[in-house]
């Protein structure tokens, strides 16, 4: 909607930047921003508005307002993965997705915030603080919310947007951009998307390039892609997946961007639900809304199966053995040389390595380096990283099996709450709050298969709650389809913010209620 | 079974990173008990996978230098340099061995 306008000269970039910017300023207490580059990203509109005025805009992303997750290289423009080992840290090249949604006339507003190097569940783990999920601010949530005492600081009730993308999904959420971007490693964009009620997309594994995302998982790591509806997800797969010659774990097929057909006949289509995601813990609420989903496709003459996937609640701990590990050696390389943080330690080599990784990293990034050498170590490889690697493979393979026997596509919860507040949240460390949160969605980087969040209602604490659906390899536009039909039956209801200012609210509900495409 | 403080030790050798106190070794401690639930599944006769992508051949290009020529933007970030060369401390200076140094792994 908002491109169109763009092309029909009712709003400009320059405007419609300057009000994202301004929108960015008055959300400041979601903390959701880490860096945000004001000057460039008002030149890139102004360029933008030049190309509108001429008749010649790049594309459908053209002075389009977008933020980027902090993992990810941006020339010019600090880089620290909410760690003080990249505190300072000016990227000297743009992340080949950057450089992409650059091409095509995006304005880059900022940096969003996310858990310390991408590792956990909340976005509470960063050097620059928690991230607030928007909805703690919505009338549905206020009018829903038991508050435990009169005296209770309405401050203190606000939830977790969930994580590690969870900057750029409140970044979304409160409508300061269009489009974000997060990476997904074990849910790290998916889950945050269902807390902050957003589209949040996990790419086929090869299917976008890495380079230039500060890695975590080699093998799992993957793009994210948070919108306000599957539509302009589908805009932004299409301007950035593609072999990239500088990532050698992209595919070299070739990849034509799609639109997404209105499909109305989903009788053709078969739905599996696969019942070990009834997994405990999962909220009865979630659990109603999952059937209820299953039925909404059955009763439109889908096929829905109840399938199995045995080995999906061993998911998780073969990720934490797998993750420790390469994050153990992906880590080495800071080491406080070549870029990042260096400690004033001199006496030797060693010593200063370390000194600069205990001041650096915090307790979260230690504990998995530490945990990842222990099962790397020679007497206990076998045991515990290739036994793990032996157990991913098994996980793969049901996914095979299940896809094999003609079910086109999953349909899962993606969390198995809503959104806790802070306080709750914080009282367990983060492995355990990752082995919780996670366990929805990490079977799906084990697999490499592409999976989507969508919204799908809200919690009777007035809160969002998804539902995911997973696809089989590189068939984004089968799985965005099906998804984009189950968005049109839900309509999820648009957040009902009253911290933003009026008038910037109506200008937004106005102009760009949900989407850019 | 506990770790040793050999291996503790060992490990903060490995990878130049400190445990910090008895929270960070529990917090191993947890975590190897965590991991130990692997050994609950059957792999016999299953490879282990290293990537989703391994049917596919890699990526392989003519080698022609594309890039490069940028020294001047690698040297940036680094705080410390000399003409083009990053300047580390003196290497090959052991860490100090777990009983000379002021570890709290001493007192476990």
């Amino acid at each position: 909607q908002v491109s169109a306008a763009l092309k029909e000269g009712r709003v400009t970039p320059t405007e419609l930047c300057q009000q994202c910017l301004s929108l960015i300023k008055s959300t400041k207490f979601l903390n959701a921003y880490i860096t945000i580059a004001e000057e460039t990203a008002l030149k890139q509109a102004e360029a933008s508005e030049e190309r509108y005025k001429r008749g010649q805009p790049l594309g459908v992303l053209d002075g389009i307002p977008i933020a980027v997750k902090d993992n990810f290289n941006t020339a010019g423009i600090e880089t620290t993965c909410a760690s003080n080992m990249l505190r300072g840290y000016i990227s000297p090249y743009n992340a080949t997705v950057v450089q992409k949604l650059l091409d095509q006339g995006a304005v880059l507003l900022g940096k969003t915030n996310l858990d310390e190097f991408a590792m956990g569940s909340g976005s509470t783990d960063g050097v620059f603080g928690p991230v607030r999920n928007p909805w703690s601010y919505s009338r549905q949530y206020k009018e829903n919310s038991v508050p435990k005492s009169h005296s209770e600081d309405k401050e203190s009730n606000w939830v977790i947007t969930g994580g590690s993308s969870g900057g750029s999904a409140a970044a979304v959420s409160s409508f300061t951009c269009f489009a974000a971007l997060g990476s997904d490693t074990g849910g790290s964009t998916r889950n945050p998307a269902a807390h902050c009620g957003v589209v949040g997309l996990k790419p086929t594994y090869g299917l976008i390039s890495r380079h230039g995302l500060i890695p975590l998982v080699n093998s799992m790591d993957v793009p994210g892609i948070l919108t306000r509806c599957v539509d302009d997800a589908a805009v932004v797969l299409g301007s950035l997946a593609g072999h990239d010659p500088k990532d050698s774990t992209t595919i070299q097929d070739n990849f034509k961007p799609f639109e997404l057909p209105n499909l109305t006949d989903v009788s053709k289509l078969s739905i599996g639900i696969p019942k070990e995601y009834h997994a405990p813990g999962l909220s009865g609420e979630i659990l109603a809304l999952w059937s209820k989903a299953a039925d909404l496709f059955r009763n439109a003459g889908a096929k829905v199966v109840e399938v199995s996937l045995p080995h999906t609640r061993y998911s998780i701990v073969c990720y934490h053995v797998l993750c420790t590990a390469e994050v153990a050696s992906n880590m080495a390389r800071f080491d406080g040389l070549e870029y990042g943080h260096r400690s004033e330690m001199n006496e030797s080599t060693e010593s200063m390595y370390a000194a600069t990784r205990r001041e650096g990293f915090n307790d979260v990034v230690r504990g998995r380096i530490l945990s990842g050498n222990y099962f790397l170590l020679k007497q206990n490889y076998e045991k515990y990283f290739v036994k793990a690697q032996k157990v991913r493979r098994l996980i793969a393979n049901d996914f095979v099996k299940v896809f094999r026997s003609g079910v086109d596509v999953l349909l899962t919860p993606t969390t198995l709450t809503d959104a806790a507040p802070y306080r709750e949240f914080i009282k367990e460390d983060n492995r355990t709050r990752s082995a919780q949160n996670d366990i929805l969605t990490q079977a799906a980087n084990m697999a490499g298969l592409p999976a989507i969040n969508v919204p799908t209602a809200l919690s009777e604490r007035g809160l969002p709650v998804g539902l995911q659906f997973i696809g089989r390899s590189f068939q984004e536009q089968q799985l965005l389809t099906v998804a984009k039909w189950f968005e049109k039956q839900v309509r999820f209801p648009m957040i009902q913010l009253e911290e933003v200012k009026k008038h910037d609210r109506d200008v937004f509900q106005h102009e760009k209620s949900a989407s850019f495409s | 079974q506990k770790v040793s403080v050999e291996v503790l030790d060992h490990l903060e050798h490995l990878a130049l990173v400190d445990f910090r106190d008895t929270e960070g070794v529990e917090r191993l401690q947890a975590a190897i008990q965590f991991a130990d639930q692997l050994h609950e599944v059957n792999t016999d006769g299953v490879e282990p996978m290293d990537s989703v992508l391994e049917d596919r051949c890699l990526y392989l290009r003519e080698d022609d230098v594309t890039e490069g020529n940028c020294t001047k933007e690698l040297l940036e970030n680094a705080r410390e340099k000399v003409e083009e060369y990053f300047v580390a401390p003196p290497g090959n200076i052991p860490l100090p061995k777990l009983e000379e140094r002021d570890t709290f792994l001493q007192g476990s």
